[in-house]
């Protein structure tokens, strides 16, 4: 269950950013978690609900934007929507191929007061 | 707030050198004079950027000292300690190596590597499933390894967790074993993902267990198709002088600038 340091560190980004700004609490949090990412939505859902408990998170709003894999073909320079680290290129069918999204997994945005 | 190295600890995990204690109080006073209008933060910031940081500085210390860090992951049970006891016995007289054991609980792989009279630090997770990048830089600040070394860091059994966790190692290498099915790679394929090195382990067993070493290969190299292969078994030695051979080239490398 990484997913639990996962919203760890969620947290700890959302508590610093929010002292910078002097605030007390996030109405909303937005977040970017790519498919390719290595996180599993139910894991991380339930890490969340656990972990927010009496953090300025609690309450908040939370908004995640998933992004989809693409790859691009390091043989034939194809880029292609990709569901699986371990799927060929479409066009070649070689394995070389170079993540270029749905790995991502940040903090985007806080709404805070 | 970690004093040593000003970041947040994780406080459940636990740090023993042989002999030594290093407590970790961890106290937040937070008072903030606020203001009560929404402000929206553009915060754009990877969730691991921490233990990346942290990672990156590892690697800077390692590289520095010419130390070779391994990421040694796998299952539970695939072999990574005895292959570790094998390792630091028979290249007790060439190399200089040290052992950072990672488990949830207990410190029974730190006894098994201590007796093979090698340095060890047993790190464990509590709950948590996998090493992260601070908890290593306090166990190599209580080690100090020497220059020109090995640091072998056996991460929690575990091919999920891990995976995420850049801990500052030169090579991650991933063991498995001819008993877990040649399929592991394509199903936990992050993990095969990260690694350079896939070592299949208890090659002693291949007569009665059905495993194909083509099949794992090639799912794995459809995860991976730059990842290196070497079939050992732990047990009978098989194969274990290509596993040499293939340190002692990482350790002779010279650092691409
Ligand atoms: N037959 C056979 N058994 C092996 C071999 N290598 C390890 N084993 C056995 O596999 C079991 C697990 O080995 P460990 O070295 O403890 O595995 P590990 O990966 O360190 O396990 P965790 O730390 O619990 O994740 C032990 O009973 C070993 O004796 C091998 O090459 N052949
Ligand atoms: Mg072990
Ligand atoms: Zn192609």
């Amino acid at each position: 269950m990484h997913e639990l340091s996962i919203v760890m560190s969620i947290i700890r980004i959302a508590e610093t950013e929010s002292a910078k700004n002097n605030a007390i609490k996030v109405e909303e949090i937005e977040l970017e978690i790519g498919d390719l990412s290595g996180i599993e939505i139910t894991a991380f859902d339930f890490a969340w609900q656990q972990a927010v408990r009496s953090t300025l998170l609690e309450h908040s709003k939370r908004k995640i934007n998933h992004i989809p894999g693409e790859g691009q073909c390091m043989d034939c320079a194809a880029v292609f929507p990709m569901q699986q680290l371990y799927e060929p290129c479409p066009v070649c069918g070689e394995h070389f191929v170079s993540v270029q999204k749905g790995k991502e997994l940040r903090v985007k945005s806080l709404v805070v007061n | 707030m970690c004093a040593t190295c000003g970041c947040d600890a994780n406080a459940s995990s636990s740090i023993r050198q042989i002999g030594e204690t290093h407590p970790h109080p961890h106290d937040h006073d937070h008072t903030h004079d606020h203001s009560h209008s929404k402000t929206i933060i553009e915060v754009e910031k990877d969730v691991l950027y921490e233990n990346n940081l942290l990672a990156q500085r590892n690697r800077g210390y390692f590289e520095a000292r010419n130390v070779l860090a391994l990421n040694l992951v796998s299952s539970p049970g695939s072999g990574k300690t005895s292959l570790l006891e094998r390792t630091l016995t028979d290249l007790k007289d060439h190399f200089t190596c040290y052992v950072i054991e990672g488990d949830q609980q207990t410190s029974r792989d730190a006894d098994r590597i201590h007796a093979t009279g090698t340095r060890v630090a047993q790190i464990n997770t509590g709950k948590g499933c996998h090493l992260d990048a601070h908890m290593i830089l306090h166990a190599v600040q209580g080690m100090k390894p020497a220059e020109n070394s090995i640091l072998f860091i056996e991460n929690v059994g575990n091919l999920v967790c891990p995976a995420m966790f850049d801990l500052g190692e030169k090579e991650r290498v991933v063991i498995i074993s001819v008993t877990e099915g040649d399929d592991k790679p394509i199903k936990y394929p992050d993990m095969f993902h990260t690694s350079t090195l896939c070592i299949i382990n208890k090659i002693d067993l291949l007569p009665y267990v059905p495993f194909s070493m083509d099949k794992v290969k090639e799912y794995a190299r459809q995860v991976n198709p730059g990842l290196s292969f070497l079939e050992v078994s732990c047990t009978s030695g098989e194969g274990l002088s290509a596993w040499y051979q293939w340190l002692k080239e990482k350790v002779q490398e010279p650092e691409h600038v």
